[in-house]
Order: C-alpha cells, then structure tokens, then sequence
C-alpha cells in the first residue's frame, strides 16, 4: 500500500512540477490573501499582530481549495479514473498517495507564507517546535480530508463550488486547533498549545482512516 | 423518541424486500389510516403545547415571557440532532445493505434536520435579542449549531444534483456517513475553543426548570416529537414515490423504445396498470 502511495503521489507531484500552477499561481494568490488582509483590518493598530495566526491559516486554508481542486482534477481528464481502477494499485494507498501529494504543496506553501507573516506581518516565532509539529498535523489534516472530498466532488459539473461548501464546515475544527496552536506558539504560552496540536493530529488520522477505506468504493462508483 | 424510528422505515423495507421486480407497488399516496392517526395526534400534541406553553404557564421568574421561546427551541435542537443521527445511521444501511429505501430515509432525516436547525437558530435569535442584547454570539452551541447547519445544506447539495445511479450510491452515502462525526467532531472542538475565553453562555443562563413549566417544555417535546415524525413518514413516502416514479419513467421509455425498433414486439400486459 505505501509503495502505491509512494507511486500516485510522485505522479500527482511531478505533474504540478512540470504545470508549475503551484509555483506560479497558487503560491502567489496566498501571498495576495496576506496583502489583502492587511487592506482590509487597520495594519498601524496592531490587529494584523494579534489576528496573525488566524489570517495565516485562513490563507492557508483558501490556497489548499485550489491545490485541492486541482488534485481532484487530475483525476478526471483522458479516463485517468478507469486507468486507476485497472491498474491494480491500492485505493487506499491512491487516496494515501493524492493527500501526500498535496500536504507536500500546502506544505511549501506554508513556508511561503510564514515568510510573508514574518516579513509583512512582524510576526516573531518563539516556539519553533509547536509551530513545526502544528504545520505537519494540521497540513495532514487539511490533505486527508480535501482529497477525500475531493474525491466525492470528482467529475460533477458543479465540483469547483461544492467542493468548499463541504469541506471548509468540516475543516473548522482544524482552523480553529491550528490557530490556538500557533497563537501559543507566537507570544503565547507554548504548552497550552500541544493539546491543540493533539486534536489536529486525531483529526488527520480519523480522516486518513476514513478516506483509505472509502476511496476504493468512490472510485468504483464514478 | 426512539420508538418513532421503525415507523419510517416499515414501508422501506418491505417495500424494498420485495425488490426492483415490484415497481409500482407500495402506496399510491403518501397518506394511511395509521400516519393519519399520527398526523390527529400531532395536531392535537401541538394544540396542548400551544395551550400549555402560551397561556396555562406561569412566565418565569427570570425571563419573564421569554421562557416560551424555550418550549419550541430545545425540543427543535434535539429534532435536529435527531434528523442528523437518522442521516448517518441510514446512510450506513445503505451501504451495508444497498437496499433504496435507507437512501429516501437519509435524505429526509436531513432535509428535517435543516428544517429544525433553522427553527432552532431563529427561535435562539429572538431569545437572545432581549436577554443578550444581541442576536448573535459566539457561544460554543451557537457557533456549532449554525456549522451544522452548513453541513446540513452540504450534504443536501451533493443530494440533488442529478447524479447517475452509479456515482450516487457511493458518493451520497459515504457523506452522510460522515455527517454525524463532523457534528460530533465540530462541536467538540468549538465547546473547548470557547470555554477557553468565556463559560458557555446557554447553560449559564439555563434556570433549573421545574413545575408547571418543566410540563410546558415536556408538551413542546411531545409536539415537535409527533410533527417529526409525521414530517419524517410523509418526506419518506414521498421520496419513495419519487424513486418509484423514476424507474417506471425509465422503464416506460425502455418500452417505447422497443415498440418503436420492433413492429411485432409486444409490450408487456401488466404495464398499462403499473403506469396508473
């Protein structure tokens, strides 16, 4: 199963290599949200200091709607969904490998955008170890349940719009640990944000679980 | 409450034990001598409950008049909740036993659970106008009641998009397998989100209710449980005619088609009767 893992999320991440989108475009458009923000609330009084955790993951959470659509994509065009079914691999090392795939992204662009934060924003990091362990369970969490979505959407004429009306509800709770987390992380007390960091990492593992073992039925009934 | 839950699900699964080969059978309309009687007993429930909850209590110590908000409010929470646990429960029948009747059930425990959730919000709105001084705060149950809400509306959408049979049965009941986790899951995590910063404003204002009162509340229960379930036999019925009307308009134009290609085929006899 992790060799096929291995093998559906070097595809999926090869493809974005050679399309660049993640580079080009969805990197930049979560910058832009930054900018945004900044326009938005009074950047001279502060707020932007105080809401960084929370603007942070809410751009986030916007770019990984468009690596997300973009994963379930993939799967659509030149039969790709019927060459996965014969080709004998795992479905659930196939969902397993699209969420690795895209964590991989929204990883990278987590880095863009602690950068931005820190440069725009005037953030200062202080518990490095929270922050990191924060990003990974929380990236895995946003992964694991947008490709299982993703998957559910794939292929329907209305997948751009649904695709964020179902997940971002059911995301929240990851918004919502990720951002207590890293307000602790920032100025805060670090050890009140590991509890949050614990929720984030159940959260990705029940959606990991829940997405291996449906997947194979979804890409049967497409 | 529980005891309303076989009802629905009667003509569902005998209507679906006897199989695709019955099309046509089942009721004609969505109404019997038995929902009839239900639906008497909800209207009489409703009349006590108005009764009871408007004119024979006494107001709060507290809350004065307001507390009759309460009467439609708490029982319609737990509607809602009830509607999302008969989702779940019968989309995991669907996809154990793949039979269509759990796929008509599921959809109408969410579609009343929308409906409820929206009472319960509204009547929570105009409850906490004059007690809060707003209509809107962001309280642990309020903030997860209206995620549910979303999630409510979610499942609904991918619900009504005129999927092709295949897609459908894997697609819709695997999202509402996970309707009740994502419930369970969000208000979990907003209740400690919040009772970080405040304490959870409701149950702090919640008074123990006792009395007259508590048998007002008690009447509300037993309305809103009554109308549920009428709503919940009649939206099953509905939508089991609904599937049922499909498959003979599938199976009428199969026909056409053949009589068509064919000078000398014959349709089947029994046809003209299933079609009234």
């Amino acid at each position: 199963m992790w060799r096929d893992a291995a093998l559906v999320a070097g595809r999926d991440l090869r493809i974005e290599g050679r399309s660049r989108v993640a580079i080009s475009q969805v990197g930049p458009f979560a910058l832009l949200v930054l900018v945004l923000f900044a326009f938005a609330l009074d950047p001279e009084r502060g707020v932007l200091e105080r809401a960084t955790a929370g603007l942070f993951w809410v751009a986030v959470l916007l770019s990984a709607m468009l690596t997300l659509g973009r994963s379930a994509a993939l799967d659509e065009a030149d039969g790709v969904r019927d060459g996965l079914r014969l080709s004998g691999l795992d479905p659930g090392g196939i969902f397993l490998g699209k969420a690795l795939a895209v964590a991989a992204q929204l990883l990278a662009l987590e880095v863009v955008l602690a950068a931005g934060v820190i440069i725009l924003y005037d953030a200062e990091p202080t518990g490095i170890a929270l922050l990191v362990a924060t990003c990974l369970s929380a990236t895995a969490a946003v992964a694991a349940t947008g490709t299982l979505y993703g998957a559910l959407v794939s292929g329907l004429r209305v997948r751009e719009t649904l695709l964020p009306l179902l997940v971002l509800p059911a995301l929240a709770p990851v918004l919502i640990g990720a951002t207590r987390a890293f307000e602790s992380a920032l100025g805060g007390v670090p050890a009140e944000g590991w509890p949050w960091c614990g929720l984030l990492a159940g959260f990705a593992v029940f959606y990991s679980l829940a997405g291996a073992l449906a997947y194979g039925a979804l890409l049967e009934g497409s | 409450m529980t005891a309303i839950a076989p009802d629905p699900t009667g003509p569902g699964r005998s209507a679906a034990a006897s199989g695709p080969g019955a099309a046509g059978a089942g009721p004609a309309t969505t109404g019997s001598p038995g929902s009839r009687a239900l639906g008497i007993a909800a209207l009489a429930a409703v009349a006590l409950a108005t009764l009871y909850g408007l004119a024979l209590s006494p107001a709060d110590v507290e809350m004065g008049d307001l507390v009759r908000l309460m009467y439609v409010h708490v029982p319609s929470a737990t509607a809602c909740y009830l509607g999302c646990f008969i989702t779940t429960a019968a989309s995991g029948l669907w996809l154990w036993k793949r039979t269509p009747g759990w796929d008509v059930l599921a959809g109408a425990g969410a579609e009343l659970g929308l409906l409820f959730v929206v009472i319960t919000l509204v009547t929570g709105s105009l409850w906490g106008r004059p007690t809060w001084g707003t209509y809107w705060t962001w309280d642990a149950r309020l903030t997860s009641t209206a995620l549910l809400a979303v999630l409510l509306v979610g499942y609904l959408a991918l619900r009504r998009l005129d999927l092709d049979p295949d897609a459908r049965s894997a697609r819709v009941p695997i999202l509402g397998l996970l309707l009740m986790p994502n419930v369970f899951i969000v208000s979990r995590s907003v209740e400690w989100w919040r009772s970080l910063h405040q304490r959870a404003t409701i149950t702090t204002l919640h008074p123990q209710i006792e009395g007259d009162l508590m048998v007002a509340l008690m009447t509300g229960f037993l309305a809103v449980t009554l109308v549920f379930a009428w709503l919940l036999l009649h939206r099953f019925r509905v939508g089991w005619l609904e599937y049922q009307a499909q498959r003979l308009d599938l199976d009428q134009a199969l026909d056409a088609r053949r009589s068509e290609a064919g000078a000398g085929a014959s349709r089947p006899t029994g046809d003209e009767e299933v079609a009234k």
